[in-house]
Formats: structure tokens, sequence, C-alpha cells
């Protein structure tokens, strides 16, 4: 390490100023969320737990979050056999448009959600036909979260080679067999990786959701977006904010138990 | 695979087209006769005018704020943090991404409330546009951090140091060592804060105060204005500018470490 001392404290400082930038506001919603004061008073003149327990008996927040957690699941359950599937094709076969099909699976997150919510919305309605709803949620979900798996599976097909498949194959086992007891429990941590992340991505989605999810259906972040800006729902929505930020924890930790810091940063992507 | 081809470039194509036709004035009916009023009206009503070029002007100002964020903790992580330390800052700079994105946006309506904690010491500038360029630089800083720290990371420290002894100052060797490995990285950070905020109109209502973005004339049209053709027409401006950007960039090899 070359640097200076100046040079390397200066850094360090800087780093420290923008973890600082990173956290504080994050910090300031979990402490509002036990502010006696309902307009958040700064600084607060107050702490109640009071708001946490007007949170648990909140029927918009919990059926918000029974909605949420459905849409999450089955998209992730889509996303982790469509995507599973496009990346073995994609990295085990070369077929003509191989580069094109690569640069097409990108596109969902290099173009702006608003954008393919409008597209998918577009579809569905004038294409399709369909009723906004439960279904065309799901899709929509579904389509993004194919994605990170995707990139997942990819990422990890690539650094295990064919060797061991066509040993495998060598050896007498065919296609599924081969498939099912040498590629899976390669893949499995990549894939539970890109699961965790579209789990995580879905959950918290708000853009493609309000334009393909219709009038009748509210997902958690719709609860909250919609309560926002409502003076007298305000410590609710703090709770559920600050519950939410303590929880996103729980998938970093998973992630790290799983696979150590390099896979977590890919998961990211 | 077919999902992806047929769902998502055929609604993207579909989106196209719809932008090419019209909605009749009574019952709001989407009439399917072509013509590109939309895009007149889009070109030629100055308001929309000034809401594509600050909406680009947040873009770039946000991508440029987050990547002069974004190095300094880079560097500090790959080169200078111990492994230790190292494994702590990822993590810390990993777990704000899985916060909801919603959570954070409100994070900050709670940080710049006027008796909110900035307001107090008195340097919060209210709900308005430089708050949104504020909260979109925050949210999509992770993204331009991992790129830079992991093209950082890939730059082995003997390269650092063999140009130290060759004489180099610490800003030769910025110059000539360590940036020509960070541009690539921060150009593919870049595809991230640039089209995040580009379709962005979330932040923008929670902290912009009455300012728009793009995004929200495509949200109002659609589902406010009832007019999806003109919405359709508004959401092709961030698509042609990503795809002019993608293109532009491509030379720089980013597109390979998305």
């Amino acid at each position: 390490m070359t640097f200076s001392g100046p040079t390397r404290a200066l850094l360090r400082l800087f780093t420290a100023l923008v973890l600082l930038f990173v956290y504080a506001p994050l910090a300031l919603v979990v402490l509002n969320s036990f502010n006696t004061s309902r307009t958040f008073e700064w600084p607060p003149p107050g702490l109640t737990t009071r708001w946490w327990s007007a949170a648990l008996e909140s029927d918009g927040a919990r059926n918000a979050i029974v909605v949420s957690l459905e849409v999450a699941l089955i998209a992730t359950a889509i996303a982790l056999v469509l995507g599973t599937m496009a990346a073995l094709a994609l990295q085990r076969f070369r077929f003509f448009g191989r580069d094109t099909v690569s640069l097409l699976i990108i596109l969902p997150i290099a173009l702006p959600g608003v954008v393919t919510g409008i597209a998918l919305a577009n579809a569905f309605l004038t294409m399709f036909g369909i009723q906004l709803g439960m279904l065309t949620l799901v899709v929509s979900h579904a389509t993004f979260c194919i994605v990170t798996v995707f990139n997942n599976a990819i990422a990890r097909l690539r650094r295990l080679g064919g060797n061991l498949e066509e040993a495998s194959m060598d050896l007498g086992a065919g296609t599924f067999r081969t498939f099912w007891s040498v590629t899976l429990p390669m893949m499995r941590s990549a894939l539970l990786a890109g699961g965790l992340l579209s789990f995580a991505l879905s959950f918290d989605e708000i853009i493609v959701t309000t334009f393909t999810a219709g009038q009748g259906i509210q997902t958690l972040p719709i609860w909250i977006y919609q309560n926002l800006f409502r003076p007298n729902q305000a410590p609710v929505v703090n709770v559920v904010a600050a519950a939410l930020i303590v929880l996103s924890v729980v998938p970093i930790w998973i992630s790290q138990k799983l696979a150590g810091t390099d896979e977590s940063v890919a998961a990211a992507r | 695979m077919l999902w992806l081809g047929v769902l998502y470039l055929g609604s993207l194509a579909a989106l196209f087209i719809t932008s090419l036709w019209s909605v009749d004035a009574f019952g709001g009916n989407i009439e399917r006769i072509w013509n590109l009023d939309n895009y007149r009206d889009l070109f030629t009503i100055e308001v929309y005018r000034t809401i594509t070029v600050r909406t680009l002007l947040i873009a770039a100002l946000v991508t440029v704020i987050d990547a002069l964020l974004a190095f300094p903790i880079a560097l500090y992580m790959a080169k200078v943090a111990s492994p230790r330390l190292q494994r702590i800052l990822v993590i810390a700079v990993l777990t704000p991404l899985w916060a909801s994105y919603l959570v954070k946006a409100y994070a900050w309506r709670g940080m710049f409330a006027s008796g909110g904690p900035l307001d107090s010491v008195g340097i919060s500038p209210g709900y308005g546009l430089a708050a949104t360029v504020l909260t979109l630089s925050y949210l999509w800083l992770p993204y331009m951090i991992l790129p830079m720290y992991a093209g950082l990371e890939r730059l082995p420290s003997s390269l650092i140091e063999a140009s130290a002894d060759l004489g180099a100052g610490t800003g030769t060797t910025m110059r000539r060592v360590v940036l020509p490995v960070l541009f690539p990285a921060a150009v593919a950070g870049s595809i991230f804060t640039f089209s995040l905020t580009l379709g962005d109109y979330i932040a923008v209502k929670i902290v912009g105060g009455a300012n728009q973005m793009l995004g929200n004339v495509v949200y109002d049209s659609f589902l406010t204005g009832n007019n999806l053709p003109f919405a359709a027409a508004v959401a092709t401006i961030p698509v042609a500018a990503m795809l002019v950007y993608l293109a532009a960039v491509r030379r720089t090899g980013a597109l390979d470490s998305l």
C-alpha cells in the first residue's frame, strides 16, 4: 500500500462521512417510530412504543403484507424455474442469436422501471385484453425477477465449466439425472442468492406495481405510498418503514452465511 | 426465454405502436388512428420540453455526484482497508440496498422536513429539486460504489506500488494507473444511476415539492389522464435516452461487466 498517511486519513474520513450519509436517514426513521410526537417533532420530546402496537393492529398494513408476500413468493418461484433454464440454455448451447438474447435479458434492468411498467400494462390492456389484477402483477414481477436469477445462475455456470457434467454423462447418467444430481447441487447457493434477491426486489417494488396491479390490489409499498401523505397515518407508516429497515439486515445475514462476500456482491447486481 | 422475448420486447414494440394512436376526447377510449400527434405535443408544448430537459439534467447530476462520492469510498475499501474491515464495509454498503426504496425516500422526507434534523441546524434545502437530486443520489449510491469497488479490487496493488517506485506522485498514479481501471466501472455504475433516475417519479413526489419529472408525466397520463397513447409517447423518451447512452458507452466495455 503506497498511499501516503494524509491521503489514507482523508480517505478514511470520507468513507466515514459517506457511511454517515447512508445511515443517518435510516436511523432517523427508526428513532421516529418511537417518537411520542405525532408530527415527528425534532428532537423527539419523548420515546414510546405506542405506535408499534398501533401498527400491529392496522388491518391495512397487515393485508398489504400478505399480498406482497404472495406476489413475491409466486414471482420468485416462476423466476427460479425460468431464470435457471435460460441460464442453462445460454451457457451450455451455442445457438443463433445467443448474444442478442443475453443483451435482451439485461434490458429490463437497464431500462427505467416506469418504462417496464407502462410497456407491460399497455401489453396486457391493448394486446391481450386482460384486466389488470393479481395475474398481471405476478407476471410483471416475474419478468424482472427472472433477470436477477439468471444473472446469478449464469455467473455460477461460467465459473463451473462443463467438465463435471461431461464426466457424469460419460458415466452413463442421462441429461435429467445429470442436471438433478450434478448441476443443480453445484448451483444451489447461487440460486438461493438469486431467489433471495428477487424476493426482496419483488417485495419492495412499487413502480412496475402501480402500473400493473390495477385498482383493487394493495401491496405493502403501495400501502405505504398511499398513506405517506396522510398525517394521521404517519406514525403507523413510520413503524412499518422502521420495521422494513431492521428486517433488511436478514437477507444480508443469510447471504453472508451462504456464500461469502463475493457472492453477495454479485447478488446485488 | 420466450417469456422475456415475447412479453418484454413485444411490450416495448406495442408501447411504441400505442404511442402513435390517439384517445377520443369523450370516452377516453383508444382510437387506432395512426398519427404523430402525441410526439408533436411532446415537442411543441413548452412544459414537456422543460420536464424532459430537467429530467436529463437531474439524471446527469445524480450520476456525477454518485461517481464523486463513490470513488473515495471504493478506493478506501479496495486498497486501504484491512481484509476484515473491507468485508464489513461491503456489508455496510450492501445493507441499504435491501432496505425498501420507498422507505429510503421516506427517510429523506423526514430529514428535509421543516423542523426536522437538517432544518434544525439550518442546512435543509426544503422539498424541491435540490432535495430530489440529493435523495436520488442517496438511493443509487451503492450501484456506483459496488462496480467501482469490484474494478479497483481487481487492480493489483503491486501496480500502484510500481508506479510509486518509478517516481510517480499520488496524483500521477491516480491519473495513469487507477483511473483507466475505474472508468469502465464508473460507466457500468452510471448505467444504473442514469436509468433509475430517468424513470423515477416517486422520490420527486415525496421530496420534490410540486416539481415533476418524466416519470410523473407518464404516470399521470396513464392513471389520472387515462391517456395511454400519450403516456407511451412520453415513455419512449427515457428509452431513447438509454439507448443512446448504451450505444455511447458500449465501446468502453462496461456492458460486459453488468
